[in-house]
């Protein structure tokens, strides 16, 4: 019992009615298999997804393109032709502003000269990375303890508008402490709107997806208020801003200007090794994941679903609230009402496509974070909007969400017979 | 609802409608105070309020200023909330607490509309009017949602259904020049959609409420992607006539309630007689009954001969074919272009909607007039200038949404017992 790999959710291996089936990570595929074997069948509907999502994304740029049209109306070799160097064009550009362009980065490494210009794309990719570390475990979590906490962006709102009122204000105390005060009281603001579903939850049964959405509006109109009101900065009329935060609440940078790189990146790193350890290694993440795959048996065991459940969200909440201090103390130096460019919602899928294992997250995060610095130089060099990251990452959600599709096209074998995993989300109106 | 014994069942049904109408007493004592102290007491004797009763440009039912001393007007609904609230605790509603819940919320309201107007004007015909006009997507989101939720589908892609289909209809709109072409392709685009909605939710048992977020975060990067790439800088594409304004015969006018109600955009017509019609489907038809069968018990359904699949395919097809309506009031009803985003949120607060009005279309519709309202009255605020700021008034239908659905006044709302839960033939 004390033995997380021993979790079972579902003992006959059949699906049960109103759940979601995410493959466990081949953990319990056949024992005669060779590791690679069991590697690649833990992988591959992740891997399918990322590659049919980019794959559909490329499709979805040719049939948009005017360019393509003209083309294939001097002929049908000039259109192919078209086609592929319009994709080749907007791939080369996504990767090269993610990654930065391997050409300079060898002449930098090479030279030693102008390598901040050579590893900026890099830095600023995982930049990029951090807000999706976070929201992604929020929603990982929440998914372990069973619930569906959608409402990531009110909460990314809440902590971040809380993590500038005190990055705004001086404190006269030390640096290190400004910092840790504004992201403690962010994140507790956070936790307060996950909170919030939660106890609903528990207690008078409303469902945490509704009360959430919900919740985002009102996270969303307050801010509007603070942003045009009492925090607002003077002069910053039509796009509502707060005062600029202090210099010492601000997290500091790794490494001098241009790198735009901040601690928060390795804070987020290891909130996600803190996740999974206590998650898996712990009883306390145990009974947690007990909590939210099997209610009755939770139950059972002695545990009180409701408390977990509650605990579930308002970590989840938490860690959204981190999310959104870290953005406004470490990237942007003031709030706006971008602060979220729906960083709650691409979390959904980031979670989903690692499976809901924090480590998962990471790796996922990395994926978001890339495409997104990626797409921006995509945008400025090919004109092609860098809303086609959300096209993708839709693609990549539905492929993970009904892997049998993938398993039709790729004609793969379903292994995830016997070893589904649950995490349990009924309807909007139930309880 | 099980087969307990009837006796328990109604004592204790009396209890709970006994401290229920004691909570509301209190609450609309409460109002009482508020109006009292907060609104008539701020009131110099000779303060008025002047409430407009004609839409500006609108000649038909033309009405005269309706100036009000606002001291003695804010005393008399405070009085009369009171008296209200004091007969609620002694004498009780005799299950009928909510129609004066809901007169005390309308005092409360007109009280605020008071206040705010102390020596201003409040344009009352107008705040009405816009009131059913933003109720348009709120209402026709909130039938799409009640449609798919009672054939057993949870659907929170009606914000999705409608960007796409405001989208769609701009630019055939555009193209063709041709209003109902604009219409019907809105229609068949977020029909399209919700095909893809049923598609992963029955077909593959994918998760619905992951369903819709994949539709949701689908159609704002579609339509961002192709208003950046193409709306923006081609305005042949993005130009759209928009449906006319019809006055109803005689009916519009009838003073103030002729430039409100019978003088309006086709879409506030078509949003009432589809929210009837859908209402008299759903609950005097067979296939209405069937409907709501597979919503609740599917198995039970299916025990009798009544296909849940093909029943919730339609279902959820039709409450596709409604959001499309409602998408494409954003841009051949309201402006006439479409814009990035433009939905903002209101398919979420139509599901808010749909939540409040218990699942039901004519409720719902209530509900959808009634953030409409919150909507309106927040402008209205806005302009006036007022010591509540428009956001709070805004915040106001998620809150009491949350509210209802907790069911911190009377018995919490539940929906369609099997929604969200895919059907599994055996």
């Amino acid at each position: 019992m004390n033995d997380p790999k021993e979790l079972k959710p579902n003992e006959n291996g059949k699906p049960a009615p109103g759940n979601v089936f995410l493959n466990e990570s081949g953990r319990k595929t056949d024992k005669k298999e060779g590791w690679p074997r069991r590697i690649w069948s833990a992988v591959q509907i992740p891997v399918l997804a990322i590659l049919s999502g980019l794959l559909l994304g490329a499709v979805f740029i040719v049939v948009t393109s005017a360019n393509v049209y003209s083309a294939f109306g001097t002929g049908f070799g000039a259109g192919v032709r078209e086609a592929f160097s319009t994709i080749a064009s907007a791939y080369g550009a996504l990767f090269e502003g993610a990654f930065g362009s391997p050409a300079r980065i060898a002449e930098a490494l090479r030279t030693g000269e102008k390598i901040e210009r050579a590893f900026k794309p890099l830095f600023q990719s995982f930049v990029e990375t951090t807000p999706y570390i976070f929201t992604g475990l929020a929603l990982a979590l929440g998914f372990r303890a069973g619930v569906f906490n959608i409402g990531g962006e009110g909460q990314i709102y809440i902590g971040a508008v809380l993590a500038t009122l005190v990055g705004t204000t001086d404190l006269g105390i030390p640096p290190a402490l400004h910092v840790l005060a504004a992201i403690l009281l962010g994140v507790l603001g956070g936790a307060f709107w996950g909170f919030v579903p939660g106890w609903l939850k528990a207690n008078a049964g409303s469902h945490e997806v509704i009360n959430t959405i919900m919740m985002n509006y009102i996270a969303l109109r307050l801010v509007e208020f603070l942003l045009t009101g009492p925090m607002t900065k003077a002069g910053s009329g039509g796009m509502p801003t707060s005062n600029n935060i202090l210099d010492s609440a601000r997290i500091p940078l790794v490494f001098p200007r241009p790198l735009t790189l901040h601690w928060g990146f390795f804070v987020a790193i290891a909130v996600a090794i803190l996740a999974w350890f206590i998650l898996f290694k712990t009883k306390w993440g145990f009974n947690l994941q007990i909590a939210g795959a099997n209610k009755h048996a939770a139950k059972y065991a002695g545990l009180n679903v409701n408390v977990w459940m509650v605990l579930g969200m308002t970590l989840s909440g938490a860690l959204a609230g981190l999310c959104g201090s870290v953005q406004v103390l470490g990237v942007t130096y003031s709030m706006g009402l971008g602060v979220s460019s729906g960083y709650g919602f691409d979390a959904i899928s980031l979670a989903l496509l690692a499976n809901n294992n924090p480590l998962g997250c990471v790796l996922a995060a990395l994926l978001f974070g890339f495409l997104k610095t990626g797409s921006r130089a995509m945008m400025s060099r090919t004109g092609i909007p860098l809303d086609i990251v959300s096209i993708i990452q839709a693609f990549i959600l539905v492929f993970i969400a009904a892997p049998a599709i993938i398993r039709t096209v790729f004609r793969l074998r379903d292994e995830s017979k016997g070893d589904s995993k649950v995490v349990s989300l009924s309807g909007l109106g139930g309880n | 609802m099980n087969m307990r014994s009837v006796t328990v069942e109604s004592s204790i049904h009396a209890r709970t409608l006994k401290v229920r109408d004691r909570v509301i007493g209190g609450v609309l004592i409460f109002f009482a105070l508020l109006v009292y102290l907060a609104f008539a007491a701020a009131a110099a004797p000779e303060t008025s309020s002047t409430f407009i009763m004609s839409r500006g440009g609108v000649v038909r039912g033309a009405m005269g200023d309706v100036v009000l001393p606002s001291r003695v007007v804010l005393t008399v609904v405070s009085v009369f909330l009171a008296v209200l609230g004091v007969a609620l605790f002694a004498v009780g509603s005799r299950g009928r607490s909510g129609l004066f819940l809901l007169i005390g919320g309308a005092g409360l309201v007109f009280s605020f509309l008071v206040f705010v107007s102390f020596d201003k004007r409040i344009n009352f015909a107008s705040l009405f009017n816009s009131a059913l006009t933003m109720s348009v997507p709120i209402s026709l989101g909130a039938l799409s949602g009640i449609l798919c939720e009672r054939s057993g589908i949870t659907n929170i892609a009606v914000e999705g259904f409608m960007l796409v289909a405001a989208m769609v209809g701009s630019i055939v709109g555009s193209v063709t020049k041709n209003i109902w072409a604009g219409l019907l392709a809105a229609m068949a685009a977020s029909c399209l959609l919700s095909l893809v909605h049923s598609w992963l939710s029955i077909r593959y048992k994918v998760n619905q409420v992951i369903s819709g977020t994949v539709i949701n975060i689908f159609s704002l990067g579609l339509t961002s992607y192709i208003s950046s790439m193409y709306l923006q800088n081609i305005q042949a594409l993005n130009k759209t006539p928009r449906f006319p304004t019809v006055s109803i015969p005689v009916l519009a006018d009838i003073p103030f309630f002729g430039p409100v109600f019978f003088n309006n955009s086709l879409f506030v017509f078509g949003m009432i007689i589809l929210v009837l019609i859908f209402n008299f489907l759903l609950f005097r038809t067979r296939w209405g009954l069937r409907l709501r069968a597979v919503g609740e018990h599917p198995k039970a359904a299916d025990t009798l001969g009544v296909d849940v699949f093909k029943t919730r395919y339609v279902a959820v097809l039709l409450s596709g074919l409604i959001a499309g309506i409602g998408g494409a009031y954003f841009s051949l009803g309201s402006v006439g272009r479409f814009d990035e985003g433009m939905t903002a949120g209101k398919g979420f607060i139509s599901l808010a909607a749909m939540i409040f009005g218990g699942w039901n279309p004519i409720p719902s519709f209530l509900a959808g007039v009634l953030f409409g309202f919150a909507d309106a009255l927040a402008s209205a605020v806005s302009i006036l200038g007022s010591p509540i700021p428009g956001q709070f008034i805004n915040m106001l239908p998620y809150v009491i949404t949350m509210v209802v659905l907790g069911g911190v006044v009377g018995k919490g709302v539940t929906g369609p017992a099997s929604a969200g839960i895919p059907y599994e033939k055996e």
